[in-house]
């Protein structure tokens, strides 16, 4: 017995030493393939989201009141990116945007995503005339201009936040839908289906063990893809005023409000703007990343 | 640059190290190759996939794979050191010093150019202004290489010819300006076998005539052994062996080389007979009772868009005594595929009937259809496109038995180890993805997933044609193996006689939807009736040279 607990621990450290000498090497190799855009682009998503999350750890001021007196002052020591017409801190108002721009663009995705792959994959694995009944809807939609498609929505919805992302979503449809049907139909003509089906696998059996595992790595890099759109198609919404309500700090909302002064007070329009190419060419970069390793 | 006496080699190839970048690192596939072709000589480079063939050649007429570098060495052209040209100097010695023949004629040619005009472009390449010149040119040459109707293929487009006659328009490009030296990559692994012959007849007869040199890549040693003058045997991108045919097939040096020659079933003498299981000669008795598998009259149309219908099969009988091999060879086309595809249930004949273990395939639908597949069940061709890419083996293997009468994990996991064994993959293979496989072990992977089911008809659908030779070899002896232990009935579809030969009792050959021959396997080897079968038969290479070891 005493021997065993006196080898065990030496073999146990051993093999940590191990792991840990393979995890460093690991880790060089990792660091020697990473690109520097995409670093860049993951740490503007993660503060971004940071942001979103916490935004009181990142700002003292408020985001909706500000003082009179401090009205339109250009970036400086105070205000790191100045203020806007009623006194309000601009950078304050950014980070605290921050969560109605993300969450936006998350549920733009989500309705997408999940709508458009369910469309898709049903016409893709179904008989001709279902599948033909969906895909002309799909053409329908794909048809109408994104921006006219999200503004009839909001004006059937109502206005606000989420309301404006469902709208925002439901433009994508096409495109998941589009997209998860010509996967499933390749995945559906290979060998590997075929002889599921011929070891006796059932309709449903064959969907979940091969098809969607197999045509939804696309799909899921067509997601990150359209998450720079939404948020957007989002801004440009809130940059329309069919957004959030005016005390709202929606990025579009910032733009649109700063646009009454571009010709005294530039910073108003100008770092929201970047915000919103910021985020957008993260996610753009990200989605690249994504597709190039998938396929 | 002429520091070599009188007979210079026409292609020299000195310590060629040629590596391909990876993800991370560079991989080395051309080890210190050196070699020479002498001005009119056939060379044949022979070797299993991975052996640096291909590469070899490319480097030669330098068209590398943009990840590809020459490391070091040196390969000359009657004596001038080409190794480092610039595309544009390589330009001026292609086509009319070196040309290839490549791999595939289906991808080689544009599909959007006619035939003449991309025929006509070697002459325009090389200074030819003059068009109506080219015009007559590139008739002539069509003509010359036995194209009917020169004129008219001129005009056509490549989708309108077959597979063959592609072929000979890459090789009317290759020979055109008469080069010296001719590459050729595989020129006609892409073809049925009575095709090849005549188109390696067709790059024999033109190569004398103007005294070129072939440097013949090829994986197929039966094709070596009939063409060239001399073999080098290559691999893992080390020479193995060089030297002239005859004495390297008598009495090859190099164990690797012996075990080649022995693998390739056309060349191994008079191809080994196989084990004969008790029941071998059940075709010619009319033991109703011990078919398994019974084909009676099979028609297969298919509508066209023309609104002409395609008989694929036509009246197709056959039958299969329980625990024996049958075969079906014909080439492409020959309906071979569309028989075993009803056979199996995957498709409904127009007429006929397919009875399998005393139940009617063709009229079985739904969950009666499921059931049947228990069976009989069937190996594709590619085992690169039929194992699920994202699966690891363990998955892949016990997938079958998740669709019957539910067992425990135990158990499952039980049987999964049981097939694994019998297939001869180690259990280490189980966590992998199929993409960490061997061609031969994704071929076993897939036998083992058919056999877990315990069917008693296996079809294999050109089941070794993917593989390289010596793992043919294998995946038939394991195959053999299996039937003798598990008494199994195998439905055996090939275009390769001397494979088919290896492991049926029994073989019916198809041409254009029809049963042209049927028969005991010996029976249709040497006395064949029809004269297609004649013809199949003279078609498979390696039967001229060195067949027979002392």
């Amino acid at each position: 017995m005493s021997s065993f607990e006196t080898v065990e621990p030496t073999l146990a450290d051993e093999q940590q030493a191990i792991a840990g000498h393979r995890s460093v090497r690991a880790l060089r190799t990792v660091l020697a393939r990473l690109e520097l855009s995409l670093v860049i682009a993951w740490a503007t998503i993660a503060i971004a989201v940071a942001f979103a999350l916490v935004p009181f750890a990142f700002t003292r001021y408020s985001a909706v009141d500000g003082l009179a007196a401090e009205r339109r002052m250009a970036p400086g020591i105070v205000h790191w990116l100045g203020t806007d017409e009623l006194g309000r801190d601009l950078y304050a108002r950014i980070v605290y945007g921050s969560v109605q721009t993300l969450s936006g663009a998350l549920i733009a995705v989500g309705v997408g995503l999940v709508v458009g792959t369910f469309l898709g994959v049903v016409a893709g694995s179904s008989r001709r005339r279902l599948d033909d009944a969906i895909m002309r809807l799909v053409d329908v939609l794909l048809a109408l201009p994104p921006l006219l498609l999200s503004l009839s929505i909001i004006i059937l919805l109502g206005f606000g936040t989420v309301h404006a992302a469902i709208a925002v979503g439901v433009t994508s449809i096409a495109r998941f839908a589009r997209l998860s049907r010509a996967e499933v139909v390749r995945v559906r003509r290979s060998d590997y289906v075929e002889a599921a089906f011929g070891s006796g696998g059932t309709f449903f059996a064959v969907l979940w063990r091969h098809v969607l595992p197999n045509s939804l790595t696309s799909v899921v890099g067509l997601a990150a893809l359209q998450f720079g759109s939404a948020i957007l198609l989002i801004s440009t919404l809130g940059f329309l005023g069919f957004g959030a309500p005016p005390p709202t700090p929606e990025w579009g909302l910032l733009i649109s409000e700063g646009r009454k002064y571009i010709s005294t007070a530039w910073w108003m329009t100008t770092f929201p703007g970047i915000a919103v190419v910021m985020v957008v060419l993260a996610a753009n970069r990200i989605s690249r990343a994504l597709h190039g390793r998938t396929s | 640059m002429s520091d070599q006496p009188a007979p210079a080699p026409l292609l020299d190839i000195a310590d060629l190290i040629v590596s391909y970048a990876d993800h991370s690192a560079r991989r080395t596939v051309v080890h210190g190759v050196s070699l020479i072709v002498k001005p009119g000589e056939v060379v044949a480079l022979v070797g299993e996939s991975g052996s640096g063939k291909t590469t070899i050649a490319q480097s030669v007429i330098g068209l590398l794979p943009a990840n590809g570098r020459i490391e070091t060495g040196r390969i000359r052209l009657n004596g001038t050191d080409i190794t480092r040209w610039s595309e544009r100097r390589l330009d001026t010695i292609r086509g009319s010093q070196i040309s290839l023949i490549p791999q595939d004629p289906g991808s080689s040619l544009n599909p959007v150019m006619t035939i003449g005009a991309q025929v006509g472009e070697i002459f325009r390449l090389h200074g030819e202004r003059d068009e109506r010149t080219i015009r007559a040119r590139v008739i002539e040459l069509l003509g010359h290489v036995g194209l009917s109707d020169p004129a008219l293929r001129a005009a056509q487009y490549p989708h309108e010819l077959s597979g063959g006659m592609k072929q000979r328009v890459l090789i009317a490009i290759a020979v055109a300006l008469k080069p010296q030296l001719i590459i050729a990559d595989e020129p006609t692994s892409a073809l049925d076998v009575t095709v090849q012959r005549r188109i390696l007849d067709l790059i024999d007869d033109l190569r004398r005539e103007t005294g070129t040199a072939l440097l013949l890549v090829t994986h197929d040693l039966g094709i070596a052994a009939d063409r060239a003058d001399r073999l080098i045997v290559l691999q893992h991108g080390h020479i193995q062996e060089t030297g002239a045919t005859g004495a390297v097939l008598a009495r090859p040096a190099s164990p690797y080389t012996a075990r080649l020659i022995a693998d390739a079933p056309a060349l191994s003498g008079t191809m080994p007979a196989r084990p004969q299981p008790t029941t071998a000669v059940a075709a010619d008795s009319p033991g109703a009772a011990s078919d398994l598998v019974v084909v009676e009259r099979l028609v297969r149309d298919f509508p066209l868009r023309s609104g002409e219908t395609l008989r694929a099969v036509d009246d197709v009988s056959f039958r299969i005594a329980a625990g024996t091999t049958h075969a079906i060879v014909g080439e492409s086309g020959s309906g071979k595929t569309t028989t075993i595809r009803i056979v199996v249930g995957f498709e409904r004949p127009t007429a006929g009937r397919v009875v399998v273990d005393g139940i009617d395939v063709s009229t079985l639908k739904g969950e009666d259809l499921r059931r049947f597949r228990k069976s009989i069940q069937l190996v594709y061709q590619n085992p690169f496109s039929s194992l699920d890419p994202k699966q690891d083996v363990f998955t892949i293997i016990e997938e079958p038995l998740l669709n019957f009468e539910p067992l425990a994990k135990p158990v499952r996991r039980e049987r999964v180890h049981d097939i694994l064994d019998r297939v001869h993959l180690p259990r280490t293979v189980l966590g992998r993805l199929p993409q960490a496989l061997s061609g031969g072990q994704r071929q076993r992977v897939a036998i083992a997933r058919a056999l877990i089911l315990s069917p008693k008809v296996l079809v294999l659908d050109e089941a070794v044609s993917a593989l390289d030779v010596s793992v043919q070899a294998q995946i038939l002896a394991l195959l053999n193996e299996l039937q003798r232990e598990l008494g199994l009935t195998y439905l055996f579809v090939s275009h390769d006689l001397a494979v088919v030969r290896q492991i049926a009792d029994t073989v019916s050959v198809m041409k254009d939807g029809r049963l042209i021959e049927s028969g005991a396997i010996e029976h249709v080897f040497h006395c064949p009736v029809d004269a297609y079968t004649r013809d199949l038969l003279a078609a498979i290479p390696g039967q001229g040279n060195g067949a027979s070891p002392p």
